[in-house]
């Protein structure tokens, strides 16, 4: 594995603040599958995957960004969008007072984040879910996003990649949220007929209304290992068949074996594969 | 065997009450004219005071009417013996909960194509509850294609609680299957017409939603999630759906007036179920006169206006 390319990466990376949290006294990091025990600064540079047994723990958009973009630098766009409250939508605590809340335990304003950079010295379009904004939902900001983020691609001429990493829908924005699973379609319609590629990168977990549109409408469906991946939550699926679920179901394993993705990528390797494939379009 | 939902109680009453009159009347020779008169008189007063004040929780009820017409029946009623159903994915199987075909309306052919719930207990299960699998979605997608290459315009009928969610529609990329779905429909070079029928349940709804046209029968409902799941995702118990089916805004009035749906056609006073033959020639005439409309555009402008319609829906600061 390219211990090597790590060692390139450079250091002084934001983490995402629910890590942080987890880890007691912001010193060390404990692998969620084989529990060995990191310093925060180890994890950080192996981008939060254990060494010892290969789990990829989760990271947010800087992170992503940070290994993809040349040197690190990216212009972010629409930055500052925010949810508006379409349906004075209120459960066990206003929609408003939800959104407020987690702007400010994450220091993220939706659940996605998009950018422009460069990859190997060429122009491209990323648009990077962040699972601790209301666990990566799908609503108007994050449909908006990406579209604007589509037209920037289609306007310089990049290539455009999705990182996901949701649970669906936010049924807080309800048929809001719904139509923009068609949105973004319509959008990657334009993309595609501009014959600018497409790579959609499924990270854990992707379920959910981002699965049933533009997560699984890559030129490319890539997907980090053993993430959750599926429509319905293996939860509802194993209430539906009234038995349990066979070992490794929903996994990236699983889905590229049924034939729903082009190749399986280490978070070690993305940068590199990810160059490669778009070098490979491109040449 | 009529079914009443709690809220039609008081119109069974009614309907009873007339119905005993009136054989009372034949059976004495006494004229009772007069009382059944004035007995209709108050089922149409409290048929229209049910029917106007009904809760976004009881239009998902009506919704689900065991005596609402499902697609076939609308299919059958507007294109007589001309419709013609076809089957099959040509990919894994005939997937029963997704019925199409070609047929005729006003002598031109259309493509009509939807979501099947079943009649009866045994048809129920034959068709899935109306939860397509992937295959059903692949289904549709062919027909639509099918009708494409034909110059056809395309209508589709929407009535489910939700695309399955079993252990081979997630083998079988029930995800990818509606994902293609929405993004080819986005780009079909035919007319396009989404007329939700009864349930119109997320993703599974979607999957045959995106049109030119975009419509709702009043007592349906449409949204990203069902009151219940709603229920017992949000408020973690399933006590809540009344207060979900508000929050949700689900109801064809809330889904129009937010942009979401383009019209609402308008159902019998009270309602699709009670009276068959009104909600399918009200149906059939909206369709019509969609169609009329829309073949005055030019397709690559229909397109543009399709994805114009959809990249508008939302809202931020
Ligand atoms: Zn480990």
């Amino acid at each position: 594995m390219s211990s090597n390319w790590f060692k390139r990466v450079k250091e002084g990376i934001t983490t995402s603040t629910k890590e942080k949290k987890e880890t007691p006294e912001g010193l060390w990091h404990k692998c969620d599958k084989c529990k060995t025990v990191y310093t925060l600064q180890e994890i950080q540079k192996l981008y939060w995957v254990c060494d010892r047994c290969s789990h990829h723990g989760r990271i947010g958009s800087e992170e992503y960004f940070q290994i993809l973009f040349d040197d690190g630098k990216y212009k972010e766009l629409d930055a500052k969008l925010t949810s508006g409250d379409p349906l004075d939508f209120e459960d066990t605590k206003k929609y408003t007072d939800r959104v407020k809340a987690t702007i400010k335990s994450t220091g993220l304003y939706d659940a996605i984040r998009t950018a422009a950079g460069k990859l190997d010295g060429h122009d491209f379009v990323i648009a990077c879910m962040d699972f601790d904004f209301i666990g990566g939902s799908l609503g108007s900001v994050m449909g908006e996003k990406i579209a604007r983020a589509i037209d920037h691609a289609i306007k310089i001429n990049a290539p455009f990649m999705i990182i996901s990493k949701s649970g669906g829908a936010r049924m807080m924005e309800a048929g809001f949220s719904l139509m923009q699973m068609a949105k973004v379609s319509g959008k990657l319609g334009q993309l595609s007929e501009a014959k600018l590629p497409y790579i959609s990168l499924l990270t854990h977990p992707t379920t959910g209304g981002v699965t049933a549109s533009f997560a699984m409408l890559g030129d490319l469906n890539i997907a980090e290992p053993e993430a959750l991946i599926g429509f319905a939550g293996p939860r509802v699926v194993k209430e539906t068949i009234g038995r349990d679920l066979p070992d490794g179901f929903q996994t990236s394993e699983f889905v590229l074996e049924h034939g729903f993705l082009d190749y399986i990528v280490h978070r070690g390797e993305l940068r590199d594969k990810v160059a490669l494939s778009l070098k490979l379009f491109r040449s | 065997m009529t079914t009443y939902l709690d809220f039609e109680e008081p119109i069974r009453e009614l309907e009873e009450q007339i119905a005993n009159t009136k054989e009372i009347g034949e059976n004495t020779g006494v004229d009772m004219a007069d009382k059944v008169g004035e007995l209709e008189k108050k089922l149409v007063a409290t048929t229209k005071e049910i029917f106007s004040g009904l809760s976004p929780w009881q239009r998902v009820q009506l919704s689900r009417h065991p005596d609402r017409p499902y697609t076939l029946a609308y299919i059958k009623a507007i294109a007589g013996d001309t419709f013609q159903e076809i089957h099959g994915d040509r990919g894994v199987k005939d997937d029963k909960a997704m019925v199409g075909g070609f047929g005729l309306l006003d002598g031109e052919t259309v493509m009509f194509i939807g979501q099947q719930k079943g009649v009866n207990t045994k048809m129920r299960q034959y068709r899935n509850f109306g939860m397509p699998n992937p295959e059903g979605y692949r289904k549709a997608l062919r027909l639509m294609k099918l009708a494409e290459k034909f110059n056809k315009p395309i209508v589709t009928f929407i009535d489910t609680p939700g695309a399955f969610p079993g252990l081979e529609a997630e083998e079988r990329g029930q995800g990818e299957a509606i994902a293609r779905n929405i993004y080819e429909m986005m780009r079909l070079k035919v007319p396009v017409i989404c007329i939700i029928i009864g349930e119109g349940a997320s993703g599974g709804a979607l999957g045959i939603g995106v049109g030119d046209k975009v419509v709702m029968l009043e007592n349906t409902w449409y949204s990203v999630i069902s009151p219940e799941s709603c229920s017992s995702i949000l408020w973690r118990s399933w006590e809540y759906k009344e207060r979900a089916a508000d929050a949700l805004k689900l109801t064809s009035s809330d889904m129009k007036k937010n942009g979401l749906v383009d019209d609402v056609i308008p159902e019998p006073i009270n309602g699709a179920h009670r009276n068959h033959e009104a909600i399918f020639e009200t149906v059939k005439k909206h369709i019509s006169k969609y169609l009329k409309d829309l073949k005055k555009v030019d397709p690559d402008k229909r397109i543009d206006n399709r994805i114009k319609k959809f990249s508008k829906m939302g809202v931020w600061k």
